[in-house]
């Protein structure tokens, strides 16, 4: 079978919201709020982004960014969720193989069941897509993310549906086929936008991290739509799959904890410097608000 | 509509004007995005930058309340280059079909002469006066041949005709002018007369879009008379990918004015009567117009076959032509009365209504000055408000700040079903009736709104029986007849569509409503969307054919049912020439081919001018004039659009002394608010995430996750003027009242530069209130009650107020 994909021209979306409000109602990701008079947690911080951040019940977000480009006001639009990646850090280093590389679609699928909750799909991600609740270390919580409706009794994929977002598109921002024939859209798309006067316009997702499964259609670079210019593999991920988690396992419970403990902080901060775009944990929010 | 939704694809230019459809009409998006596919263009003119904005090819900003003075300065522009370009716009339409050669009462003087006034008026400038702020229309007239007919100059040259007066009243609109008062930027607005004026060329086609942007102002309506002319100078009404489409807020709100919710008119637009209506043949007389013009359609003087066939339908046996059809139980209206939102709260204040029934609506988050509006419901002695949730509306007895056992009003709270959880039809925008099915069941004891209105009226109808009462024939003699149990939604429908009552079948077409009680009809806009055919009954309505039209533009005539007679672009005969012949060939609407018209329902029906002289064939059917009125005497404060300010304005009105709308009824005088306290120009509006009052969308907790709160937008001067910074809390006042809302500083809100003077503008949502899941101050606290001279809808879009942080 074809590999899938989901094609988001950001040309097109007016951020209606459509896909994020439908994303939550389809996955059951609903009960964040509870529906009692008066009893709302979130608040408008000065933008109409909201929620602030993804989270394991926000696994789309539209963002809005306030550009000044080719001399005049801009609002730019970008879609956040699990771009599937195909060279997936996620996958390589998940320790009991709950996110894997689905042979049908070339999506990253998910078996939640056995999510350990270790965390590290989080830390590598270089989206910084992942999300966890509460306490990584003790591995008390899943992990959460889009995983292109194929939830097990949700599996919009399975029915030969498209994906709830792309469903509630009123636009045709976000089209779902196979990845060619978007490949070869995203193309067309881009050539036409640059002929028209958008010189940075930018066809993101073709090539990056081995190709995306969510491509992107952008008038302009990468950055002016929150998203991390060149995104790569982290190198720390193959170091981690291939050396240290089987040793870890090797040393037993203690140690691991210990070595994991380690890794992380000094890991942590040197994402924060090698990869803008993992920005967001204490350093540069890179999506404006 | 004038035309439908997804004709939006034709256009080659789209200019929204007053709308925001990206957020507030998102489906729509996608039409416009169909046009952009193919080459089209997007104008946005708007104070702020939107969502609508991001997509368009030119934003121009404008200041609130000022659209008369930016369409103006375009009608201008067109006007101008007509003389210099002729060739590129469609001249034959413009003298043929529009009222343009038509020679004006040679009294008529305008606000060239009057500073500001047109010839008539009861006051002077600046009238306080209340009962003088008003205009006698005897010089807004048409100077008549003998026969009676409107005399005309074909050459457009005389001084007194309508081109020529315009070209006088527009002189005036001059860029720099509009640049000045809009605070457009000038080049930013010569860009949009030029992109938007290249659609009157003919094979071109422009479109304008707008909501309560437009309407919300006490210039509401002639705004939307701007668009007009502005459309029909160019050539764009009738055509596909052209006209002037109204984006209406609500899936069904078209369907309620086809059904008679405003207060000024029955069913399918014929006129409320009134108390000077002393006999049927009376009211027909006011209400039916005539014409002398030969070959003139005059749909409207049907009116007596509409007006029976209604009487038949709603007092069938009862009325006959003996009683006047039943007539005299229709309540009528006082003559000069205002039966609108503004003056029913202030009635209720007044303590002259003292009941009153809230169907489907939150009036306590929505209405204008809405503190005055919840003190005026406390004086009620009884409250019943029907909806899904508990309202503000319905909970105004506890809302903040009273105590409950002040209040002594009686509240009954009936839940009802959504439009998912029973059957029936919808009307959108582009006036398709689409039938819908029931998807589900509703909560608890929820029942649909024709079941409760069949249980009050077969109550009411046992009570007058039991205890006798004023009016009673009113309610006695009506037919009631849709079953037992549960009201059959079909009955109804044929019902709208009505019964030939000699043979017992439904009628296909008001085209066979007799005036003489043979027939009945409940709308006779809807006659023809529930019919006989092949001796089995066929709801048109629920058609799914999308088959495509002769010419393949997008009529799609199968799918459900247009109102009227399926038409799917009215005044469609405007979009061929004399002989019947489509001004574009690449997306005819009609074309008279081998002594027959083909493509779209043809508007009346009758031959082409050329092919029939005689025939009754121009193309605007539902003027009198059989041309569309480029002058238009039936507006309350002149027939040509001229700029007035808004009732709260920064600025005096540059073009006349006369300050604001001559003819506006103003109730509460006292509580305009100056500039020198409230500098700076608020406007409200409405966001994607939320629905109108809010009580559909803050119950619902995604959207209400993705809109929390209500905010204030500001550009990033005004806040570092202020000091404030984005997220903060803030309080913006106006002499009405303050609210507390969330500052959201922009680049997307800038500073109006007004002939150097620079003023701010902020922007609130008005969605929030003291009930459901998300709560907030409604912007509305701040809103005036003052409203349009012709319609009254209150003044949302434009007042003043002040910002500081909380």
């Amino acid at each position: 079978m074809a590999e899938k994909a989901i094609l988001y021209d950001a040309t097109r979306c007016t951020a209606c919201r459509g896909c994020q409000a439908l994303c939550k109602e389809w996955n059951e990701n609903d009960e964040v709020i509870p529906a009692v008079q008066g009893g709302v947690k979130e608040r408008n911080r000065g933008s109409y982004e909201n929620p602030k951040d993804l989270s394991t019940r926000t696994w789309l977000k539209i963002g809005f960014n306030e550009v000044e480009h080719y001399d005049k006001l801009d609002w730019l639009f970008s879609r956040r969720a699990c771009m599937h990646c195909t060279d997936a850090a996620c996958v390589k280093v998940c320790p009991t193989g709950a996110l894997y590389r689905d042979e049908a679609y070339g999506i990253v699928a998910y078996n939640k069941d056995i999510c350990s909750g270790c965390g590290y799909c989080a830390d590598f991600c270089p989206f910084d897509v992942p999300r966890l609740d509460g306490n990584r270390i003790l591995g008390k919580n899943k992990m959460d993310k889009c995983v292109l409706c194929t939830q097990p009794g949700l599996n919009r994929l399975e029915i030969k549906q498209e994906p709830a977002c792309v469903k509630t598109c009123p636009t045709k921002a976000l089209v779902f086929g196979d990845r060619d024939t978007l490949v070869a859209t995203a193309r067309q798309k881009v050539a036409a936008l640059k002929a028209k006067g958008f010189t940075n316009a930018t066809f993101y997702g073709e090539k990056e991290l081995g190709g995306l499964h969510v491509l992107y259609v952008l008038n302009d670079t990468p950055d002016k739509y929150g998203l991390p210019v060149d995104p790569k593999f982290p190198s720390t991920a193959t170091a981690w799959q291939d050396i240290i988690q089987p040793l870890g396992w090797t040393v037993g419970g203690l140690t691991l904890l210990g070595l994991a403990f380690n890794f992380i902080i000094a890991r942590e901060a040197k994402m924060t410097k090698e990869l803008p775009g993992k920005a967001g944990k204490g350093g540069k929010k890179h999506v404006a608000e | 509509m004038t035309n439908h939704w997804n004709d939006i694809a034709n256009s080659d230019c789209t200019l929204v004007i007053g709308g925001n459809p990206a957020e507030n009409h998102p489906a729509s998006f996608g039409h416009i995005m169909k046009s952009l596919d193919t080459g089209g263009k997007l104008i946005h003119v708007d104070p702020r930058f939107t969502r609508t904005s991001a997509k368009a090819d030119i934003y121009a900003p404008l200041r609130s309340g000022t659209d008369i003075a930016f369409i103006n300065g375009m009608i201008k522009y067109v006007m101008d280059d007509m003389d210099k370009n002729p060739q590129n716009y469609n001249m034959t339409y413009v003298t043929e079909y529009t009222t343009a050669s038509f020679l004006i009462n040679t009294s008529f003087k305008g606000p060239v002469e009057l500073d500001g006034l047109f010839s008539g008026y009861a006051g002077g400038v600046n009238e306080t006066d209340g009962a003088k702020r008003t205009y006698g229309k005897s010089t807004w007239t048409y100077q008549l041949d003998d026969a009676g007919i409107p005399k005309k100059d074909k050459t457009l040259k005389d001084p007194n005709c309508v081109f020529q007066l315009m070209k006088k009243h527009f002189a005036r609109y001059t860029p720099e002018m509009a640049s000045k008062v809009c605070g457009t930027p000038l080049e930013k607005f010569l860009e949009v007369c030029r992109t938007y004026a290249a659609t009157g060329k003919i094979g071109k086609a422009g479109n304008i879009m707008y909501a309560m942007g437009t309407t919300q102002h006490t210039v509401g309506t002639q705004n939307i008379r701007a668009y007009a002319i502005l459309q029909l100078l160019l050539a764009n009404i009738g055509i596909a990918g052209g006209g002037i489409q109204a984006m209406r807020g609500e899936s069904n709100v078209q369907g309620s004015t086809d059904f008679g919710l405003l207060s000024h008119i029955l069913t399918s637009y014929l006129k409320q009567p009134q108390n000077t209506d002393t006999t049927l043949a009376k009211y027909l007389e006011r209400t039916t117009p005539t014409t002398k013009e030969p070959n003139s359609v005059n749909w409207w003087g049907n009116t007596p076959k509409y007006m029976v066939s209604l009487l038949k339908a709603w007092y069938g046996a009862a009325a006959t032509k003996e009683n006047d059809f039943a007539f005299h139980n229709l309540p009528k209206v006082h003559a000069g009365k205002n039966y609108t939102h503004i003056a029913l709260y202030e009635a209720m204040e007044a303590g002259i209504i003292k009941g009153l029934w809230v169907w489907g609506q939150n009036p306590l988050v929505g209405g204008p000055n809405v503190n005055q509006e919840r003190k005026a419901q406390d004086k009620l002695e009884w409250l019943v408000a029907v909806d899904l949730w508990e309202t503000e509306t319905a909970n105004f007895w506890k809302r903040p700040g009273v105590n409950p056992a002040d209040i002594k009003t009686e509240v009954f709270l009936l839940p009802a079903l959504n439009s998912y959880e029973k059957e029936g039809s919808v009307t959108n925008s582009g006036r398709w009736i689409q039938w819908r099915y029931k998807a589900g069941d509703g909560p608890g004891v929820a029942h649909d709104d024709l079941w409760m209105m069949d249980k009050i009226a077969r109550k009411l109808k046992e009570l007058y029986v039991k205890e006798g009462g004023p009016n009673a024939d009113s309610i006695l003699k009506m037919a009631w007849d849709y079953g037992e149990d549960h009201p059959d939604v079909h009955k109804v429908a044929k019902e709208i569509n009505g019964y030939n009552l000699t043979t017992g079948k439904l009628v296909d077409g008001f085209p066979n409503l007799k005036d003489d009680g043979t027939t009945s009809c409940g709308a006779w806009v809807y006659c023809g969307s529930y019919v006989e055919e092949n001796g089995k009954e066929v709801n048109r309505m629920a058609r799914r054919d999308p088959t495509p039209d002769t010419y393949n533009i997008g009529l799609f005539p199968k799918w459900a049912y247009a109102w009227p007679m399926n038409r799917r672009i009215v005044y469609n005969r405007a979009s061929v020439d004399l002989d019947g012949q489509p001004w574009d060939k690449e997306h005819p609407v009609i074309w008279w081919k081998d002594g027959k018209w083909t493509g779209d329902v043809a508007d009346g029906g009758a031959p082409p001018i050329k092919v029939d002289p005689k025939a009754r064939n121009l193309p605007f059917i539902m003027t009198a004039e059989g041309h569309a009125k480029l002058f238009g005497p039936g507006m309350a404060e002149g027939p040509l659009p001229e700029h007035y300010e808004p009732w709260e304005s920064p600025i005096k009105n540059p073009f006349s002394k006369q300050q604001y709308n001559p003819a506006v009824i103003v109730w509460r005088a006292a509580e305009q608010g100056t500039v020198d306290k409230y500098p700076i120009v608020g406007t409200t509006y409405r966001v994607t995430e939320h629905w109108q009052a809010g009580q559909m969308t803050r119950n619902l907790p995604w959207l209400v996750e993705m809109q929390p709160e209500p905010f204030c937008e500001m550009s990033e001067e005004l806040a570092e003027e202020k000091g404030i910074r984005n997220g903060d809390r803030v309080i913006i006042e106006s002499a009405r009242g303050n609210v507390n809302m969330v500052a959201l500083v922009t680049k997307r809100l800038k500073p109006f530069i007004m002939d150097g003077k620079i003023v701010h503008e902020v922007g609130m949502v008005w969605h929030f209130g003291y009930t459901g899941l998300a709560t907030g101050d409604s912007a509305n606290l701040l809103t005036p009650h003052v409203g349009d001279a012709n319609t009254t809808i209150p003044e949302y879009k434009a007042f003043l107020v002040n910002v500081r942080k909380a």
